[in-house]
């Protein structure tokens, strides 16, 4: 009945905006109480070092700062529904603008990331639990407990040690293109795909090489908690009567683990990936620092550097709005995945 | 105190004090890993004691005669762009790493477990209060708050601390609510109900100890992570101010020579960095073996 399952699934959206929205607004107060609790007069502070008295004073009254709080507040709504996240001092230009201009940098790095860890963390933690105290089984122990460990900086730079100055596989590690190639005319913003889509698997293949070696160091540690967590599911699965039945009925490996056993176990691994999405948003931050990588982190940090507050606060509500809208999207999957969740919404 | 609450660890040391060692001999020797890194951990506080009297370089004397030596007898871990020795700082930083690290655990596992167990005791506002205040915070990647908090309150060690305190805050309010909501309903509560309790004496002497076992699980497993929040944070020049030797701005530092085949500068923080964590994380797992068998994996 695909009316009815589209109408599930509609209905799954519409009541997840709901549960969205308390979070949403949680995002934004935050956001707006460290706007509000900046060291020092951000009155003066915008005014600039050189600013006398009355300018101070002057800069008091047109940011709003005389007012109360809640007014304040109300204000800070207003300019956020018309999209002004202020003005970035060190480059002059709305906040807002350049966000949406470094956004696919880092949107590209992080989705590429998070599909590289799910397509060996997963499989792995699958083959872990059908095969307990292998030697699979062991590896993905150790592998799952270092992977935790690491600082996803360091990886970063031992990466780039290994395979740009041991092997010479890869390129310089600045940025997302060879600064003597032009970069695809914008489509999606993701360089790789621009590429193809444009009809140049050169440009592409250059891209691909420039942003394997951040997507790698991402994907290293956040494939542990996905394997961990794939592994444990399974095993529960696994032991489960309609999985022993599967096998009696002489249903064949492939159909007994991926049908039946493998589906069952998605849905906490699903959760798993979200909290590793939310992670590596913060790890990218780092990562975009060691490869140079012109994304909204590496924004957000220079502008943290030259105490550049607006950038700032622009870049820690919209990693909050899209982590926000990434667990509505999860909440979705989880009706397409479990028939359960869809008829108990 | 009455005799009639006896709480249910409390039972157990007195019923069964050589029944807990042998648990605990009988996990140690299952798993030599655990063993191990306590051993580990006794090393690393001790270096992080007397690590700073007994390393054989000032770690912020710099000799550029030197500079950019790789590792050698004079120089074990070698010397960054500015000749210093690179073994010395790794050493004398861990004092700094770790004190971060336990600061920051220290204060989310006391105001977070309170604020949790508080607000599954009494339910109603209180619950409603801190319960939408642990979402809000998980609405963030952790780590872009942090920065976040870091900017607002100031560029300094202490708002490190407190930034990574904050962001771990949701973890200890959800463990100790759920505990004490658990334990709420349960016989010996009703007990020391009975024999006069109030409320606040109810769940400060009755309840919150027989919630601390998990917690303290959840602490030693968080405190791995709140070590690479932390050097994260100061990699990218926040918090702890160069020259002060500190394992996240060293690899920050020696990320700029890697590209040369300079791997020494970054390599070693890099690892004490890593082998800390893991060692932490080893740790808690062995931890919540002993601790909190209904959690074994």
């Amino acid at each position: 009945m695909p009316a009815d399952g589209a109408r599930v699934v509609a209905k799954r959206i519409v009541l997840g905006l709901a549960n969205a929205l308390p979070s949403l607004a949680g995002v934004v107060i935050i956001t707006f109480i460290l706007t509000r609790a900046l060291p020092g007069d951000p009155a003066a502070y915008f005014a600039g070092p050189a600013a006398t008295e009355e300018a101070v004073e002057q800069v008091r009254r047109t940011l709003g700062l005389d007012r109360p709080l809640p007014v304040q507040f109300l204000d800070y709504l207003r300019e956020l529904a018309r999209g002004d996240l202020g003005t970035s001092l060190t480059t002059g230009r709305p906040v807002l603008e350049e966000m949406a201009g470094r956004l696919p940098a880092s949107l590209e790095l992080t989705l590429v990331a998070l599909l590289l860890a799910g397509a060996i963390g997963i499989p792995l933690g699958v083959l872990a639990a059908t095969r307990p105290g292998s030697l699979v089984d062991q590896a993905c122990r150790v592998g799952t407990t270092v992977g935790v460990a690491l600082p996803v900086f360091f990886t970063g730079v031992l990466l780039i040690y290994a395979f740009y100055y041991l092997l010479g596989w890869a390129p310089v590690p600045l940025g997302r293109l060879d600064p003597l190639l032009d970069p695809p005319s914008t489509i999606t913003g993701f360089y790789v795909l621009d590429a193809l889509l444009r009809g140049d698997p050169a440009l592409a293949a250059e891209a691909l090489r420039q942003l394997a070696l951040p997507a790698l160091a991402l994907a290293l540690v956040a494939m542990a908690p996905l394997a961990r967590m794939t592994r444990a599911s399974m095993l529960g699965v696994l032991g489960s009567e309609f999985v022993r039945t599967a096998r009696a009925l002489g249903l064949s490996r492939f159909q007994v683990l991926v049908v039946y056993a493998f589906r069952n176990a998605l849905l906490p691994v699903l959760t798993t990936l979200g909290m590793t999405f939310s992670f590596l948003l913060g790890a990218n931050v780092l990562v975009e620092k060691v490869f140079a990588w012109p994304g909204v982190g590496s924004y957000a940090l220079e502008a943290l550097i030259a105490s550049d507050f607006a950038p700032v606060q622009g870049f820690v509500l919209i990693m909050g709005i899209l982590y926000v809208l990434l667990n509505l999207a999860i909440d979705t999957l989880y009706a397409f995945v479990d028939p359960r969740v869809a008829r108990g919404a | 105190m009455s005799t009639a609450a006896v709480p249910v660890g409390a039972a157990a040391a007195r019923g069964a004090g050589s029944e807990t060692w042998r648990h605990v001999r009988y996990v140690l020797a299952e798993n030599p890993l655990t063993f191990a890194a306590f051993l580990c951990f006794l090393a690393i506080v001790a270096t992080a004691v007397v690590g700073p009297a007994l390393v054989p370089y000032d770690p912020l004397a710099s000799d550029t005669a030197v500079a950019l030596s790789p590792p050698s007898f004079a120089h074990w871990f070698g010397t960054d762009q500015l000749g210093r020795d690179i073994f010395s700082r790794v050493i004398v930083a861990t004092r700094l790493d770790l004190g971060i690290a336990l600061a920051a655990v220290a204060l989310s596992f006391v105001v977070g477990s309170f604020a949790g167990a508080w607000a599954g005791y009494r339910g109603g506002i209180a619950d409603k209060v801190v319960g939408r205040f642990a979402d809000t915070v998980m609405a963030f990647p952790l780590f872009v708050l942090a920065m976040g908090i870091v900017a607002a309150l100031g560029n300094t060690v202490q708002n490190i601390v407190y930034a990574t305190a904050v962001v771990n805050l949701p973890f200890y309010i959800r463990l100790a609510r759920a505990e004490i909501v658990r334990l709420r309903e349960a016989g010996f509560v009703e007990a020391a109900a009975i024999s006069g309790n109030g409320p606040l004496g109810i769940l400060v002497r009755h309840l919150y100890p027989n919630a601390l076992p998990t917690l303290v699980v959840q602490a030693s497993l968080n405190l791995g992570w709140a070590l690479l929040n932390a050097a994260g944070l100061s990699f990218i020049g926040l918090g702890v101010r160069p020259p002060t030797p500190e394992w996240g701005i060293m690899v920050a530092d020696g990320a700029n020579f890697v590209v040369a085949g300079k791997w020494w500068i970054a390599a070693f923080p890099g690892l004490a960095i890593m082998g800390t964590a893991l060692c932490f994380n080893f740790l808690g797992d062995g931890l919540r073996d002993l601790l909190d068998p209904t959690r074994r994996t």
